[in-house]
């Protein structure tokens, strides 16, 4: 048992570690993946200072900006990752090893949030400082909470992502697309949900990225939310489940797929 | 004692389904068929076959990578279907020309993320990867990233990842593929010594060069279009197609046809066949003693033996006698 875990938590560890590393070592991510995105929300900010609207919608932009950048991270680092990881070769080796897939898939997300934090905050500090966003949380450690909450729900989907998109081959290139400009806008990403009817809010709420931004704003700005704080937790803490449990039946399924079928090993299919 | 076997497969047989073409009605490529292999435990043991003759397909259900369509295969006695989570901590897999890893690490942390999902503590994983990358010859590479490597360094470099989790049994599928002379014969050194120094362990290689297998194989299999035709020791196989030693002679011209070999006692058969500026003899003996004779008559014809040697079957002559063709002579698809 004791050896079963330390197997997991080195699997963690060393899929994790090339994409900690690959920040450092490709530095130009700071600027098309901090420095544009400012200017986007930057965009929006002076939107609403022209047209005069609460300063805490500035606020929604910025934070809206550096959530985003978990989502990209998601689609694109989690969700097409075990398809590039069959074409460079490595996924193979990583079946036929005795460290688990959902270690790798954990190792995956774990290096993605570490990298995307980073270029969140780079977002969140310079929105902050250009635009002098009063940030006052009614919490800190219910932020904190609501924070991590929201990201293991969002890379549970992102695990799940990356099996349904294996199993879809090339054409997880075009779905990734598909999935990327709708969320910014059910997401709410630049603008406060409440604008929105309620059934397409609550269509929304099954991305983990609606109810997590919804219920930071709260707790950011004391902003009235779409739903109470309380409920968005719980939804969140839902699809956490829901999510991570779906990402394990998908990856078990994909390798009995890969094994009967002989195909999902196979590179550029 | 009987000594114990690490790899046996029974009846094993894997049907690739695809589409339906007039060529092939049925739609189904037999990757392999009925295919039974017993191999012991600190053998090195080979596949020898053409392109598409089934020899990855058995790798890949042995590894645990593919289910077998019928049949059954054991590795070190567990099912690889049904306590594959038992084979996988006691094998690995290298396989020629493959491009895994990740281009943004340097060489020594590829090999230590591959150590990492094997559960090798990191003292052993720095230990095993600094003695692998010296053995071939990429200690001053250590640092460099992949993305950085030639092919040929790439190729080592996953050589070394298949031994630093020191499996019992390991999985060779071409592993000298795209190595030039040099290291591929360092690699096959390496193999015979890891083999020695490490009783227990077990080496199941692929390979279409003949020289390779003959050189480092214990035993071998010769598979094609998915059957093993023949599986015994590189020289009991190359017996099985030298009934008669062969003796090729060159000889000064002006014989005229006067040798008549073939009638010496001991004598198989003797074919002349003339050149330029000599004339080569092959006789194949009943006899290995009747060579004396041969000499003999040669000189008391006149001519002059200008080389005389003894030609050795090679692997080439054991497959094209199993399979009726040369191993170049079918180009298929790998499967």
């Amino acid at each position: 048992m004791r050896a079963s875990i330390g197997l997991f938590l080195r699997t963690i560890a060393a899929r994790a570690y090339p994409r900690i590393i690959g920040m450092r070592r490709q530095p130009s991510w700071v600027i098309h993946e901090a420095i544009l995105p400012i200017l986007s929300v930057a965009s929006f900010a002076y939107v609403y200072r022209a047209m005069r609207a609460p300063e805490e919608y500035v606020g929604f932009v910025i934070l809206g900006g550096a959530m985003t950048a978990f989502w990209l991270n998601v689609l694109w680092s989690m969700g097409a990752q075990l398809y590039w990881e069959r074409s460079s070769g490595n996924l193979e080796l990583y079946i036929m090893a005795p460290g688990s897939m959902m270690a790798v898939l954990a190792g995956m997300a774990l290096g993605g949030m570490i990298l995307t934090c980073v270029r969140a905050s780079v977002i969140m500090g310079a929105g902050i400082l250009l635009f002098q966003v009063p940030f006052a949380p009614t919490s800190w450690s219910m932020l904190i909470f609501t924070f991590l909450l929201t990201l293991l729900a969002l890379y549970g989907l992102g695990m799940m992502f990356a099996s349904v998109f294996l199993l879809w081959g090339r054409e997880a290139w075009h779905i990734v697309n598909l999935f990327q400009e709708p969320v910014y806008l059910l997401t709410g990403m630049n603008f406060p949900l409440k604008v929105f009817p309620t059934f397409l809010a609550t269509t929304a709420a099954l991305i983990p990225l609606t109810a997590g931004m919804d219920a930071l704003r709260q707790i950011l700005f004391k902003a009235e939310g779409f739903w109470p704080l309380e409920v968005e937790i719980s939804l969140l803490g839902g699809l956490s489940i829901v999510f991570l449990f779906l990402a394990k039946r998908l990856l078990a399924y994909l390798e009995r797929l890969a094994r009967e079928e002989g195909r999902l090993t196979v590179k550029w299919q | 004692m009987t000594q114990p076997l690490a790899i046996r497969t029974e009846n094993l047989s894997r049907v690739y389904r695809g589409k339906k073409r007039k060529t092939n009605p049925a739609g189904d490529l037999i990757a392999l068929d009925q295919v039974s292999l017993d191999v012991r435990e600190g053998e090195l043991f080979g596949l020898l076959g053409p392109n598409g003759a089934g020899k990855t397909t058995l790798i890949k259900i042995l590894t645990t990578l593919l289910a077998p369509t019928s049949g059954t295969a054991w590795v070190d006695g567990k099912d690889v279907v049904t306590e594959a989570e038992s084979v996988r901590p006691l094998i690995n897999m290298v396989s020629g020309g493959e491009s895994c890893g990740y281009g943004v690490l340097n060489v020594r942390e590829n090999l230590w993320l591959f150590t990492q999902i094997y559960g090798v503590s990191n003292a052993d994983a720095k230990s095993r990867i600094d003695e692998m990358l010296q053995i071939v010859g990429l200690g001053d590479k250590a640092s460099t990233k992949v993305s950085h490597l030639s092919t040929g360094q790439r190729q080592k470099m996953n050589f070394c990842r298949g031994f630093i989790t020191d499996p019992k049994i390991l999985f060779l599928d071409e592993p000298t593929l795209g190595l030039d002379v040099n290291a591929a014969r360092s690699i096959r050194q390496f193999l015979k010594k890891w083999l020695a120094e490490r009783g227990n362990r077990t080496l199941l290689l692929t390979t279409h060069y003949m020289m390779e297998a003959d050189e480092l194989c214990d035993r071998l299999a010769i598979i094609d279009k998915g059957k093993v035709l023949a599986c015994d020791t590189p020289a009991n196989l190359k017996r099985r197609v030298q009934e008669h030693p062969l003796f090729t002679i060159s000889l000064t011209p002006g014989t005229n046809g006067a040798l008549a070999l073939d009638r010496l006692p001991g004598v198989h058969q003797a074919i002349e066949t003339p050149g330029p500026t000599a004339i080569e003899v092959k006789v194949s003996l009943a006899e290995e003693s009747a060579i004396g004779a041969v000499v003999q008559r040669v000189v008391e014809c006149g001519s002059r033996i200008l080389s005389l040697n003894k030609t050795e079957p090679t692997l080439e002559d054991v497959f094209i006698e199993l399979v009726g063709h040369g191993f170049n002579d079918n180009g298929e698809q790998g499967t």
